[in-house]
Order: C-alpha cells, then sequence, then structure tokens
C-alpha cells in the first residue's frame, strides 16, 4: 500500500500542471486544427468548409497589410532598441556616480501598463498641443503629423515601445558588458587600440549572446503588438497601424470568425516561429 | 583633462536620457491634475491644480471595483504560480518517475509556442464552461506558468539531496517538504516568480478585453482601456490621464520600494528564457 502511494505520489504532484496542460494548451492546440475546417460563429453549428480558409487567408488583402505592418513595425523597434540600449548601457558601464538612479529611471516605464504609456504617448504625439510638437516649434522646427500621416503612423508607434522597453535591454546588455574583463580594454589601450576599434572588436563579440536574446526577445515581443494600435489610431489612419494581432482580434471578437481567425493565428504563429527560427540559423552560423 | 570633459559629456548624455524617461510620467500626473483648459499649454511650470478629473472619472466608471477585481486576479495567480510551479519544479528535480523527461521537454515545448495559437480556442473553452464574465476566466488559466516550473526546477536541483532525505527520515511528506523545507532556502526564486506572474496579470489587457464584457468584472486596464479608447470619456484629456494614472500608481509605488528586485527579476527572465 505504501509502495503505490510512493509510486503515483509524483502524479499526484504534477497533478495541477498536467490538467492545466491538457485543457489550455493541448486541447487548444488540437482545437485549432479542427477548427481551420470549419466557419463557426460559435451561436450556430460548426460548418465544414475543406479549405475555403485558407483560399480566403491568401486573397486577403488586409490581414497581408497587417503583416506588413507588423514587419515595419519590428524593423524600425528592433534596431532602435538596440542601439539606444546598446549606448545606454555603454555610458552606464563607465563607473559613474547615480548608476542606480539612471537605472531605475530607464527601467521604469518597463513595468508600467501598455495602456498607461499609450494614453501618455497619444497625449504627448498631439498635432497642435503635444508635448513633442510644441517642442519642435519652440526649437524652430516644424510639427510633425505623429499619428494622423499614414506614412509615419507605425514609426511613431514604434519610437513609443522602444521608450517603454528599451530599459529592460539596458540591463541585459549592461550585464553582457560586465562580462568582459577589464584587462582586454587594457591591453587594447597598450597597443594603441582607438575606442572605435575596442568597441567593435572587444565590445561586441563579447555582447553577441546577449543581442541575440535582445532581437530574439524583442522580435517575439514586436510580433504581439496589439494593445499600442487599439487604443492609440484603432488601426488607422487608412490602415497603416493594423497589426497582425489586431486584424486577428477585430475578426474573431468583431466579427466572431472563429475559424476564419483560427486560420489567422495558426498562419501567423508559423511566420513567428519561421523568424525566430531564421535568426536562430543566422545567429549559429555567424559564431562558427 | 580630456577624460573630465568626456565624463562630464557622459553625465551630460545620461542626465538627459533620464530626463527623457522620467518627464513625460511627471507631465501625465501634472495634466491629470490641471483644468482642462490649460493641459494644451501644460509644460513644466503647473497651471493651476483641480481635483475634478479623478472626481468624474470615479463618478462614470467603476474604478474602485475594478481595482479590487486586479488585485484579486493578480494576487490569485501569483500565488497559484507559485504553489503549482514549485509542486512541479520539485517533481521534475527530486523526483523519480516514468515520463519525468517527456513531462520536461513538453514544458520546454509549450515554451516556444506563441501565444496567439491558443488564444481562440481558449475564448471558445470559456465560453463552453461558461466562463465568460466570470473572474474565473482570468484566474484559472493563469495558474501555472513553464517559465516559473523551469526556474523552481532549477533553484530545487541546486539543494541536496541530503537535506530532503533528512526530512524524510523525519517522517515528512513531499508536500511538506517544499513548503516547510526548501521554500525558505529558494526565496530569491519565489520573489523573481512572484514579481513577473503578479506583473504580468496586473499589465495584461489583450484575454481580459476577450473574456469580460461585464463592467464590473473588469480590471483597471481593461476598464481604464475601453473608457479611453470609447466614448464616455467625452474626449477629455483630464479624465483619461487621471484613469491612466491611477492604473500606474499601484506599481509605481511597488517599483520605487522594490525597484532593485524589479530590475533583478526582469533581467533574469529575459536571460533564462
Amino acid at each position: 500500500m505504501k509502495k503505490l502511494l510512493d509510486r503515483i505520489l509524483p502524479y499526484l504532484v504534477i497533478s495541477p500542471y498536467i490538467i492545466h496542460l491538457l485543457l489550455f494548451v493541448l486541447f487548444p492546440v488540437i482545437f485549432s486544427f479542427v477548427l481551420v475546417f470549419h466557419k463557426w460563429n460559435i451561436i450556430s453549428p460548426m460548418e465544414y468548409v475543406g479549405l475555403d480558409n485558407f483560399a480566403r487567408l491568401f486573397a486577403d488583402r488586409l490581414f497581408w497589410r497587417s503583416l506588413w505592418n507588423t514587419f515595419i513595425f519590428i524593423l524600425v523597434h528592433i534596431p532602435l532598441q538596440i542601439i539606444i540600449a546598446l549606448s545606454l548601457a555603454y555610458f552606464l558601464n563607465k563607473k559613474l556616480l547615480m548608476l542606480s538612479f539612471f537605472r531605475a529611471s530607464f527601467f521604469m516605464p518597463v513595468v508600467i501598463s501598455g495602456v498607461v504609456i499609450t494614453i501618455l504617448w497619444q497625449q504627448l504625439y498631439g498635432l497642435e498641443s503635444g508635448v513633442i510638437n510644441r517642442g519642435l516649434i519652440a526649437l524652430g522646427l516644424g510639427r510633425v503629423e505623429w499619428l494622423s500621416n499614414p506614412k509615419i503612423a507605425m514609426i511613431s508607434i514604434a519610437i513609443m515601445a522602444t521608450w517603454k522597453n528599451v530599459g529592460l535591454y539596458v540591463i541585459l546588455f549592461l550585464v553582457g558588458l560586465q562580462t568582459v574583463p577589464k584587462s582586454y580594454y587594457e591591453a587594447a589601450e597598450v597597443e594603441g587600440a582607438t575606442a572605435w576599434q575596442q568597441f567593435r572588436y572587444i565590445t561586441i563579440p563579447a555582447i553577441n549572446p546577449t543581442m541575440f536574446m535582445v532581437v530574439i526577445l524583442s522580435t517575439i515581443g514586436g510580433f504581439s503588438l496589439f494593445i499600442e494600435p487599439y487604443i492609440m489610431t484603432d488601426g488607422g489612419p487608412l490602415n497603416s497601424t493594423l497589426s497582425a494581432m489586431l486584424y486577428i482580434y477585430k475578426q474573431a471578437f468583431g466579427y466572431y470568425h472563429m475559424g476564419y481567425s483560427a486560420t489567422l493565428s495558426i498562419f501567423f504563429a508559423l511566420i513567428i516561429m519561421a523568424v525566430v527560427v531564421v535568426q536562430k540559423i543566422f545567429v549559429e552560423s555567424e559564431e562558427n | 583633462m580630456v577624460r573630465k570633459i568626456k565624463k562630464i559629456g557622459f553625465y551630460a548624455l545620461l542626465l538627459l536620457a533620464a530626463l527623457s524617461f522620467l518627464y513625460p510620467f511627471y507631465w501625465m500626473i501634472l495634466a491629470s491634475l490641471t483644468p482642462e483648459q490649460n493641459i494644451g499649454t501644460l509644460g513644466i511650470v503647473p497651471q493651476g491644480i483641480t481635483f475634478e478629473h479623478y472626481t468624474g472619472m470615479i463618478e462614470k466608471i467603476p474604478i474602485w471595483s475594478a481595482l479590487f477585481n486586479s488585485v484579486f486576479v493578480a494576487t490569485l495567480s501569483t500565488f497559484g504560480v507559485i504553489v503549482f510551479g514549485s509542486m512541479t519544479g520539485y517533481a521534475l528535480a527530486k523526483m523519480r518517475f516514468k515520463g519525468r523527461n517527456l513531462l520536461f521537454y513538453t514544458i520546454i515545448f509549450t515554451m516556444t509556442l506563441p501565444f496567439q495559437i491558443t488564444l481562440i480556442p481558449n475564448y471558445i473553452l470559456m465560453v463552453n464552461f461558461h466562463w465568460v464574465d466570470t473572474l474565473a476566466a482570468l484566474v484559472v488559466p493563469s495558474l501555472n506558468s513553464a517559465f516559473a516550473i523551469l526556474l523552481f526546477r532549477q533553484a530545487f536541483m541546486t539543494i541536496p539531496d541530503d537535506l530532503i532525505h533528512a526530512a524524510k527520515v523525519d517522517g515528512c511528506g513531499d508536500l511538506r517538504i517544499i513548503f516547510q523545507i526548501l521554500w525558505p532556502n529558494i526565496i530569491p526564486s519565489i520573489i523573481t516568480v512572484g514579481i513577473l506572474t503578479f506583473m504580468t496579470s496586473w499589465n495584461d489587457v489583450l484575454w481580459p478585453l476577450i473574456v469580460i464584457r461585464e463592467e464590473g468584472l473588469m480590471t483597471m486596464p481593461q476598464l481604464v482601456t475601453l473608457f479611453a479608447v470609447g466614448g464616455r470619456s467625452e474626449a477629455q484629456l483630464g479624465v483619461k490621464l487621471a484613469s491612466a494614472v491611477l492604473l500606474a500608481l499601484p506599481i509605481i509605488i511597488a517599483y520605487l520600494f522594490l525597484q532593485k528586485y524589479f530590475i533583478q527579476s526582469m533581467a533574469s527572465s529575459g536571460i533564462k528564457s
């Protein structure tokens, strides 16, 4: 009796997780693959439609537009984030006073809800009375149509997202920089290497793993872009800030196209996984 | 001399950067206290102080029940993630059973799965459980976290087996070993998981938007979002900003006191994932 109990005890201990895994992870994944072949609005019975959802996806210009927008967001956001985070971390690593004050202030937006940040930046970006445009005018520059120009709106959102997240990456880069032994720089200085050469040949290789992590984390985060355009622009102007997640949300919970939105979700998830794998392969080939 | 000038340059740059992160929050808090007609010209100097935005917002939306819902949901999720996470993490680190490796790799696999795949089926699940418009829809699916399990597994692996054997000889069951003997040894991991889970739950807005429609059951970020995009703020900047300030305030206060832990937790979550 005691022996039997010992045998099943581990399974009892993991049972809360197993139930969670079956209900909220495995079942949804499997059910997704059922949904993609059906048309369903939750209320009326499911209707089998074969590959119609896929045909519709490939012809859905708005979906492709939303994917494109998401890529633009990522392509602006990630390089901007790396440049700013790396420079701030580089300066912070100079053994300055007030390190913890700087670190804490850069990190502040990271812990605050994206909802707050978006409501705040919507005001900062205001055309007439926004603080940023008023500042630009005071400097003698013209105002920018941050959110009303379809060519600029997504870039504005990317700038805001960078401002929100960059503090986290400053810390990650700082941890990476601190692993570089000081003696490397001293040796380089003796050899007469310039600051740029030191940065290029000592710092950059040393923080490569951090760089990879930052790219992967912000790629995954970037693909989830939702609440910022939802609050700020509702995807406008002219669908220029309609992110893929926002489009899927509208299909699913605006129109209750469950089968179609599940198809979009799976397709989108496959793209995300493919991009991350490609990044991984790229980094591994760099390292060799 | 050149060194000194350089150093002053670094400070100037960093100070400018720090200001660009802090000033918007200063402006937001000040604007939420400024009469509506003055917000458009508000810069640094206060232009009159009023609490009308706060009183106006409290009249328009059930912010206190939203605050309660958010605290309730975040506390329960955090508690569940710590308790269940350390149970599963303990089993993976210190117990022998068939399927242990399979479980371990399954957990890693679930972490690589984009959440987009499970979002819509999970909503359908909530509909079938009749959990739409209940707090269960917010709490139950977030009682477990793969990240927490892996972190606790790692922490338990550093604890010598002798400690567990000694406790077993004294007649301690496995659950008592986890919660009474091992927990005090892994407090940093518990703090990390606690802060991350609470913050994720507190800031989450997509899932509440999907499963909660009744105003009295909404969480704070959800209520504030719908207030900001909906018609009820009547395009008044002041009340929108006041609601944003109230949403940010609990985390800002926690951050001011626990800043070191926040930064450590978030950095370690990045490094470990």
